[in-house]
């Protein structure tokens, strides 16, 4: 008799569901840090060019405890916030408007893809010549910035409301305020965000631009002051915490969406 | 109240500017507490009937009215194919939209809302959103949107064509107990010849090119139970009787496709 052979089937797509565990990915930062401090120590790049991490961090400590950083980053928080608010609000509600009426569509579309393109920093010569050089013009950089994507997405986000939802909602009774704030408000809502992310990027990229061109106080001069100066680990310590804001904007708006977007 | 559909007749321009007749003489009514059912092969133009009758799309020619002598606008409830649920609403926010939006106040909406939602069976959903739900918890809470506007007509499209057969099957009976509750005069549209035996006090048929009405035909069955034994032959003669009339178009239908 032939001897019995016993062939087990393995589940050959077991990579699929790999688990990785979280410390994986906090090591690949360490592991980054640990190297950066090693190429500083051995010397390899001058500290001018590269300062070490620990470096930054005790400079950066002294920045804090000065109160120096903390001026700055206010005042960079307040533009940047104000910006982003005045021109996302008016990018969402002039949005919904080219999104739901085809008059307002024929006439502003053009007018909106034309200035579109245009990099906003290109008017700040223009904007300081009408609102002076207080707040005022880096404000109003930021919201021009962040009012274009922020439109664009909402306007393709109103046009990608399934028809059938608008039919539905008009069927029991809505008029047409209520299919807006009801029906297509609530479904550009997903895009919205993408675009309201989108802006995030250019309104801090806005937001350094202006302040390196005029202002006093603001993390963006704070990078300029200390780079004329050859300061570099306070400078390290400036693009720090332009990575943190950037970082926190982000997890800001993610928690935002996951609040007024319950039902993805 | 009884609906009037009058020489409705609806052309459509295709994009080689050729004006394609989906419906061409469409008259018939429906009387109060009837359940009328649209069947016909695919592109009959069955779909396109009941939207005009819904108002949402307009006829080429004639009209559709309600005739009776209450003097208030009538009210339609629609139950989509597509199901058509508001994806950021949940399953009771979703049924009282109609209430909601005729301006019920928070009291009334929660009593119908309640009393729809218990009906069609979603007790205990109620703040679960659209996507939580299985395709026919989906449509019963669609159901139940459209009943708790107490509609002067119920309009049906091909409401349970997305579910699978058992599923489909279980809703229906479900349904006809809750049309016993409510007698709504309701069109319905399907292409499932023998959920319109089960269902209708009326079958309209429908041909192709153009959509023009074949047959009228009355079924004279109980209201409910005509799945019974008794009913089996009476119920196969109708579902022969329509197939017999669809057959020859549902077949030029698949060479078209």
């Amino acid at each position: 008799m032939e001897p019995t052979t016993k062939k087990v089937i393995k589940n050959r797509v077991a990579f699929l569901e790999k688990q990785i565990p979280g410390y994986v990915s906090v090591a690949g930062i360490v592991g980054l840090l640990v190297l950066w401090e090693l190429v500083c120590r051995l010397n390899i790049v001058p500290p001018l060019f590269l300062p070490a991490p620990s470096a930054i961090i005790m400079d950066g400590w002294q920045l804090i405890s000065s109160g120096e950083l903390f001026k700055n980053f206010m005042a960079s928080l307040y533009r940047i916030l104000g910006g982003y608010a005045i021109g996302a609000v008016f990018g969402i509600l002039v949005g919904l408007m080219l999104g739901f009426s085809k008059r307002a569509d024929a006439i502003f579309t053009p007018i909106v893809y034309a200035i579109y393109p245009i990099p906003k920093i290109a008017l700040l010569p223009l904007i300081i010549l009408w609102f002076g050089i207080g707040e005022m013009p880096k404000v109003a950089i930021i919201a021009l910035g962040v009012f274009f994507p922020v439109l664009i997405n909402t306007f393709s986000g109103v046009k990608s409301v399934d028809p059938i939802l608008i039919k539905a909602a008009v069927t029991f009774g809505s008029n047409h305020v209520n299919v807006i704030r009801k029906v297509i408000l609530p479904g550009a809502l997903p895009t919205i965000f993408a675009g309201l992310k989108l802006a995030a990027g250019t309104a801090l990229l806005l937001l350094v631009s202006a302040e390196m061109i005029a202002a006093q106080y603001g993390i963006g001069a704070m990078v300029l002051h200390y780079g004329n100066l050859m300061i570099t680990t306070k400078l390290m310590a400036g693009v720090l915490i332009l990575s943190l804001l950037g970082l926190l904007f982000n997890r800001g708006l993610q928690w935002l969406e996951r609040i007024l977007i319950p039902w993805k | 109240m009884r609906i009037v559909i009058d020489n409705v007749e609806k052309r459509f321009g295709d994009a080689k500017k050729k004006e394609v007749t989906a419906l061409k003489n469409i008259n018939f009514s429906i009387e109060e507490q009837e359940f009328v059912v649209l069947v016909g092969p695919s592109g009959c133009g069955k779909s396109t009937l009941l939207n005009i009758v819904g108002g949402l799309l307009s006829p080429s020619q004639g009209e559709v009215y309600f005739e009776g002598k209450q003097d208030k606008d009538p009210t339609l409830g629609i139950v989509f194919q597509e199901i058509a649920l508001l994806p950021w609403r949940t399953v009771y926010q979703n049924v009282i939209y109609g209430l909601e939006e005729r301006g019920a106040s928070k009291k009334e909406c929660q009593e119908i809302g309640q009393h729809y939602i218990d009906m069609v069976g979603l007790t205990g959903f109620e703040k679960a959103y659209p996507k939580q739900l299985s395709g026919g918890m989906k449509q019963r809470a669609g159901i139940a949107r459209a009943l708790a506007v107490e509609p002067d007509l119920l309009l049906m499209d091909e409401p349970f064509s997305a579910l699978d057969a058992q599923t489909r099957t279980i809703m229906q009976e479900e349904l006809l107990t809750i049309w016993n509750r409510t007698k709504l005069s309701t069109l319905y549209v399907t292409h499932n010849i023998q959920e319109a035996v089960y269902l209708a006090d009326r079958v309209i048929v429908l041909s192709r090119h153009p959509g023009e009405i074949k047959e009228i035909i009355k079924i004279d069955l109980p209201r409910m139970g005509r799945d019974q034994e008794k009913y089996r032959q009476q119920f196969e003669r109708y579902s022969d009787q329509i197939w017999n009339l669809i057959r020859h178009d549902a077949q030029a239908a698949i060479k078209e496709a």
